[in-house]
């Protein structure tokens, strides 16, 4: 099968979208002339013209705010932020009108919008830059929430994220941009709320979302040298999460670690920790095991920041605690 | 194009200096709308004006609950400019916004039992005082933060030219009226809002309710220009204009201008219509912050006694504005009556329309239940105009 990096497998996906469905439009700043600040959109103005692949000013909160109202009016807009830490200073729009018009309108007005961009830390971009939103924003009824972790993954989720009717936050990473993978030519979409098994195994379920999963993917092959056998389930959505499948896994492995890139307080994987402790209680031999991003602001000397991302050596760290091998 | 300021500025002047400004009032027609238009006019302003009234009333008695704001005093900015438009055109507005949703057509029942947080609601109990929401009349909205809804606007304006020029290949036709109280001026959301609008030439109208106070804050103490905001237009590249929001016909044939010009060129005019409210910006208000003569002076010029004054030399008989009378106050006596015998929203309705799709509502509750199920069919389906859905992998 052809290999193309995640950036080609997003813009494949919105090009498709947009070839089948005149309501799908791009905005955001530098999407069109510029070709993209990570040249996810390269090409895209000159397949579709300036009328719908449209380069906006620094102004998130108004051009998300123009998205939703004229996702209110029925047309299909993806956003892009060309960072998701940029989103912060369109908190309302996208917290307060996108995620809650369809239930303060009584079901009047849906909001069929795609907001996607850079998340997660690694880049050496300092405290402001690196922000992981899904702690954040995962909070919020209302909203879906992507966080693909390989191209193939990217191009199909996008295409969901694009022909669903609700509100879509979809999270990228810039350290994944030139990941290539394997994906198919033929047209194919994911359906959300269906996590992957990354890798099976027997002794531990290390449950993942978005680039951290493949930390836990090295981490699972460092401990198989061990004798640990990790299953890691790529998660794909945080909402929907796929509950069924984590609580499949746990009710076979009898462990679980959770590792998420945002931080720990109120996070996703607090909720799945949560969600294991009750639906697994008799099936677990320890408790659930955590690692997330360090509770302090990115660092931006590498070396400080490679030791708080949730990295293979913690994730191993937390297998082994978590199966009393530590 | 924008007024040019008065050479000399008192930003210390005391509250309510810059309301009493009145714009020259430009020579209309007057007596070109029709009698029974006028009437009309008439008619809705003092159903608005009814409407309140109950509303402060079943306010204090509890059936209204949250925040509630009223719009008396301005009543002829929301009939005006609704007359001016074509039903076809959007409107979005703030939290002020019963007098909208009954001049677009809104049943007066819906909107009282919206507040009543009734199933018979508008928004079925969800939304309240500050979200009305009517899809059938294009209203898209009240909304509760303060200049919020001017992005949206221009989301809609972005929205209706993408339809009908990109989509359907024709000329952009409709024109969205977006408001705004003069508290949002101040707001960075209406600021990237109207440099979006000018940018990309959407036709919007973008009309300021200039009260002359952001809640107890006057214009001149919180705004910039606050004698002249129309000015602030100009830095977007748009027509900024004055209209006197206290008369319905001057309101009427200014923006009747206003949106022939938008719909035909598709650029954007920011509107400062000058008007004042009567009561507190919201029932918990005691308005210490401006004196009661003031308050008296612009009662005395109250927008339903001015059209009064001009149908009483049309012709308007007393018995027939006692008739009017009589009639709205009891279409807002059968509204509270509807609204009361309303039913409260049945508990399920707490998980229903938060997603569209099957995806239920997170409850935390089971594993299972977090994967939806068919109790959640929504209400509305977006617009999906291609058939057909790819492979599922």
């Amino acid at each position: 099968m052809r290999e193309i990096e995640f950036r080609d497998a997003v813009r494949e996906a919105m090009s498709e979208e947009m070839r089948r469905d005149t309501r799908v439009m791009l905005l955001g700043e530098e999407v069109a002339q510029y070709n993209g600040a990570y040249k996810v959109s390269r090409g895209m103005l000159d397949e579709f013209g300036p009328r719908r692949v449209i380069d906006t000013p620094i102004s998130e909160s108004g051009f998300a705010g123009m998205a939703i109202g004229a996702a209110m009016l029925g047309l299909r807009p993806i956003v892009e932020f060309m960072s998701w830490s940029f989103s912060l200073v369109a908190a309302d729009p996208i917290l307060n009108n996108a995620p809650k018009m369809l239930y303060m309108s009584g079901g009047q007005y849906g909001c069929p919008v795609v907001f996607r961009g850079n998340d997660g830390a690694g880049g050496q971009l300092g405290s402001t830059h690196s922000w992981a939103v899904e702690g954040l924003y995962s909070n919020v009824p209302g909203l879906k929430m992507v966080i693909p972790s390989n191209p193939a993954d990217a191009k199909g989720l996008m295409k969901t994220a694009i022909r669903d009717d609700d509100p879509v936050f979809f999270l990228e990473s810039e350290r994944l941009l030139s990941l290539k993978g394997e994906v198919p030519e033929a047209e194919y979409l994911i359906p959300f709320g269906q996590a992957r098994i990354a890798r099976t195994g027997r002794d531990c379920t290390i449950v993942s979302f978005g680039r951290p999963v493949l930390f836990c993917l090295e981490a699972a092959d460092a401990l198989a040298r061990e004798g640990i056998d990790c299953e890691v389930l790529d998660m794909r959505t945080i909402r929907p999460l796929d509950a069924a499948a984590i609580v499949r896994s746990v009710r076979r492995t009898g462990a679980c670690v959770v590792v998420d890139q945002s931080w720990s307080f109120g996070s996703p994987g607090s909720e799945v920790a949560a969600l294991v402790h009750r639906e697994c209680f008799d099936d677990l031999d320890n408790h659930v095991h955590r690692v997330h991003s360090a509770d302090v602001p990115a660092p931006y000397a590498y070396d400080l920041e490679q030791e708080y991302l949730p990295n293979t050596r913690r994730i191993c760290e937390a297998v082994r605690a978590c199966l009393y091998k530590a | 194009m924008a007024s040019a300021p008065p050479a000399s500025v008192d930003a210390t002047s005391g509250a309510g200096d810059c309301a009493t400004a009145q714009p020259p009032r430009p020579n209309v027609p007057r007596n070109e709308v029709p009698f029974e238009t006028a009437r009309g006019w008439l008619r809705e302003m003092m159903l608005i004006r009814e409407f309140e009234l109950r509303c402060m009333q079943a306010y204090q008695d509890k059936k209204i609950g949250g925040f509630c704001h009223v719009y008396i005093g301005q009543e002829a900015v929301a009939v005006g400019c609704v007359a001016a438009a074509e039903q076809r055109d959007p409107i979005v507005t703030a939290y002020r916004d019963h007098g909208h949703a009954l001049a677009r057509g809104m049943d007066p029942r819906f909107c009282m039992a919206e507040m009543f947080g009734r199933i018979g609601g508008c928004a079925k109990g969800k939304g309240g005082s500050m979200h009305m929401f009517d899809r059938a009349n294009n209203l898209f909205g009240g909304h509760g933060i303060v200049g919020a809804q001017i992005p949206l606007g221009v989301g809609l304006a972005f929205g209706t030219k993408y339809e009908d020029e990109v989509i359907n290949g024709g000329k952009s036709s409709r024109v969205t009226l977006a408001f705004l109280g003069d508290g949002a001026l101040n707001q960075g959301s209406v600021h990237e809002a109207m440099n979006l609008a000018g940018l990309f030439d959407l036709p919007v109208i973008i009309i300021c309710e200039n009260n002359g106070y952001s809640m107890g804050t006057s214009i001149v103490r919180g705004t910039t220009m606050g004698h002249d905001i129309s000015a602030k237009a100009a830095a977007y590249g748009m027509e900024g204009i004055a209209i006197d929001g206290m008369d319905v016909l001057e309101t009427y044939w200014a923006m009747r201008d206003v949106v022939e010009r938008v719909r035909s060129t598709s650029r954007p005019v920011f509107v400062d219509m000058r008007c004042y409210r009567y009561k507190g910006h919201s029932m918990s208000d005691p308005r210490k912050y401006r004196t009661r003569e003031e308050e008296e002076a612009y009662e005395r010029d109250d927008p339903i006694g001015r059209l009064k004054a001009h149908l009483d030399s049309r012709g308007l008989t007393e018995d027939d504005f006692k008739s009017i009378q009589r009639e709205v106050r009891a279409t807002v006596r059968a509204a509270v009556e509807w609204s009361d015998q309303s039913p409260v929203p049945p508990m399920s309705d707490l998980y229903r329309d938060v997603y569209l799709e099957r995806w239920g509502p997170y409850t935390g509750s089971s594993a299972p239940e977090m994967l939806g199920g068919g109790e959640n069919e929504p209400s509305f389906k977006a617009i999906r105009p291609v058939e057909g859905e790819g492979e599922l992998l």
